[in-house]
């Protein structure tokens, strides 16, 4: 099993720790409801490093992102991050991703750790563009300090000033008294605050400099587990979940990071489906009667007819229900409409509903 | 139970019974507390005897691997369950996994607290985190069940 370069502060700190994409992981420390909760109200750190970073270089660079994801990343400008994703040819998604422009020549991706391998094979099998791809996941640590108070404690350790760089934008500076740290305005949580990208030599020491300067904030590490119904409450998509090989961007709503604008991978498949309509579609879902929804449930109608399926679900700790995305028939994809999810041979009312479903709150 | 399955998988694989727990068994609290009067079972819960009548619970090792416990769900109150039959399941937020009987009775009742708060088994697994009284239907059954060291030597304790 892989570990991260923070392995030994976690186990320390009494991690409970999991397999996690072959890596060894800390899914909670002091408690899944508690750290959500200080996340949501204050702040909390994540080691991330499990994460895949990908360089692309050179005058092909640009192209092949191009050509492999599906937003427009000649929009973008250095310093501006894309959320964007890899379609495949069948109609599915390979994976979703980050993209950062550092400059006309020089992008990150950042990628999931699952499919790190797959996504690594499938950049470079269409690579005839003459980019070069560097793989930085093995040297790169990514710690994500996230919560409402994350910038005021990360202000401490960095001249750079955190209040201008607007979300979905980086710069690179220094931190901790280190150069060329990127610090990234992003996040998984929906509860602000950014993402720090290091070498792995630095993390322990980032790591230690950020839970001492949020002591008086009160941060506190906080596991795989609250990430998950952190991202669920945004109801952002988790890849292997809510979006896989088999489900397309349209479907998953994800028609705003599939720009027509250019070619890429499949678009001719995709901008059929965007104009003739999809079968299916992903909803969030709020159950009415009492019941947990989770990965793989049976979505059906009053009778029992299978409708769907649950792709991700959980007791939402912001919200005090329990809440869930699925795909449904596109008939009943619009909030207000009336589902059942099958748990252990009974349907349990629910109802589709908007998302995100957590707002966080005006400051 | 994998926990890493409340990420990818099927819901087949994250509804499996507590005996899978033991995969985190180097991970005990010493801190943890297993009453000298109570039985045990490899499945993780607790019996209380008292005649032919009996308290059920699960462990506090039980309740620490789950985290934290948002919906104990139990229909089975008038059945007869058989010994390791399944007579509920207990939900925490990422996590569900089955319940089943020590041993053969009739299910009495379900712990009425649970249903508003929970979080009982969490704080107090051993007294107002019970979960269900039952009537036991075979005593011989009783002999089966472990002792606090046999229980504590099962989670490497």
């Amino acid at each position: 099993m892989k570990q991260t370069a923070l392995v030994d502060k976690h186990i320390a700190l009494g991690a409970k720790m999991v397999e996690f994409a072959g890596y060894n992981m800390p899914v909670s420390y002091t408690g899944l409801n508690d750290e959500h909760h200080t996340v949501r109200n204050n702040a909390g750190i994540f080691d991330v490093s499990h994460m895949g970073e990908f360089y692309i270089t050179g005058k092909g660079a640009l192209p092949l992102i191009q050509k492999v994801t599906s937003n427009d990343a000649s929009v973008l400008t250095p310093g501006k991050v894309q959320y964007s994703c890899l379609p495949n040819n069948d109609g599915g998604i390979v994976d979703d991703l980050l993209v950062y422009k550092i400059n006309d020549e020089k992008y990150l991706l950042v990628v999931n750790a699952s499919n790190m391998e797959k996504d690594w094979n499938w950049i470079a099998s269409h690579n005839d563009t003459g980019a070069v791809m560097t793989n930085a996941s093995e040297e790169t640590s990514l710690l994500a300090v996230q919560g409402p108070k994350a910038t005021a404690i990360l202000q401490k350790l960095t001249p750079v000033d955190l209040n201008s760089i607007p979300y979905y934008n980086f710069t690179i500076g220094k931190f901790c008294g280190v150069d060329d740290v990127i610090i990234s305005c992003t996040g998984y949580t929906g509860a602000g605050g950014f993402e720090i990208y290091c070498k792995n030599e630095d993390a322990g020491k980032f790591w230690d400099a950020i839970l001492e300067a949020g002591k008086e904030e009160g941060i506190k590490p906080a596991g795989l587990g609250c990430r998950d119904t952190l991202r669920l409450e945004m109801a952002f998509c988790l890849y292997g979940n809510d979006i896989d090989d088999t489900t397309s961007p349209i479907e998953a709503g994800l028609g705003w990071i599939t720009k027509f604008t250019k070619e890429f991978t499949n678009s001719k498949v995709l901008l059929e489906q965007k104009q003739k309509g999809v079968s299916r579609k992903l909803v969030g879902f709020r159950m009415i009667e009492k019941g947990i929804p989770r990965h793989g449930y049976e979505i059906t109608d009053a009778h029992g007819n299978i409708e769907g399926v649950v792709t991700s679900g959980t007791q939402a700790p912001s919200l005090q229900m329990a809440i869930g995305m699925g795909y449904v028939k596109t008939e009943l994809s619009k909030p207000g409409s009336e589902i059942y999810i099958k748990i252990r041979d009974k349907l349990i009312k629910a109802i589709v509903v908007k998302t995100p479903f957590y707002t966080q709150p005006a400051k | 139970m994998t926990i890493g399955s409340m990420f990818q998988g099927n819901s087949k694989k994250s509804q499996s019974n507590l005996l899978v727990l033991f995969i985190f068994a180097d991970l005990i609290n010493k801190t943890m507390n297993f009453p000298e009067e109570l039985k045990y079972t490899k499945d993780h819960e607790w019996i209380r005897v008292n005649g032919n009548e009996a308290t059920v619970g699960i462990t506090d090792f039980a309740q620490g691997e789950l985290g934290d416990i948002v919906f104990i769900d139990i229909n089975t109150v008038g059945q007869e369950v058989a010994h390791e039959g399944l007579f509920g399941t207990v939900e925490a937020v990422k996590t569900v996994s089955d319940l089943f009987m020590p041993v053969s009775g009739k299910v009495l009742e379900i712990n009425p607290k649970l249903e508003a708060n929970p979080e009982l088994v969490n704080n107090d697994p051993y007294g107002d985190g019970w979960m269900i009284k039952l009537t036991i239907t075979n005593e011989a059954e009783l002999s089966n069940l472990l002792s606090v060291e046999d229980y504590k030597k099962e989670i490497g304790h």
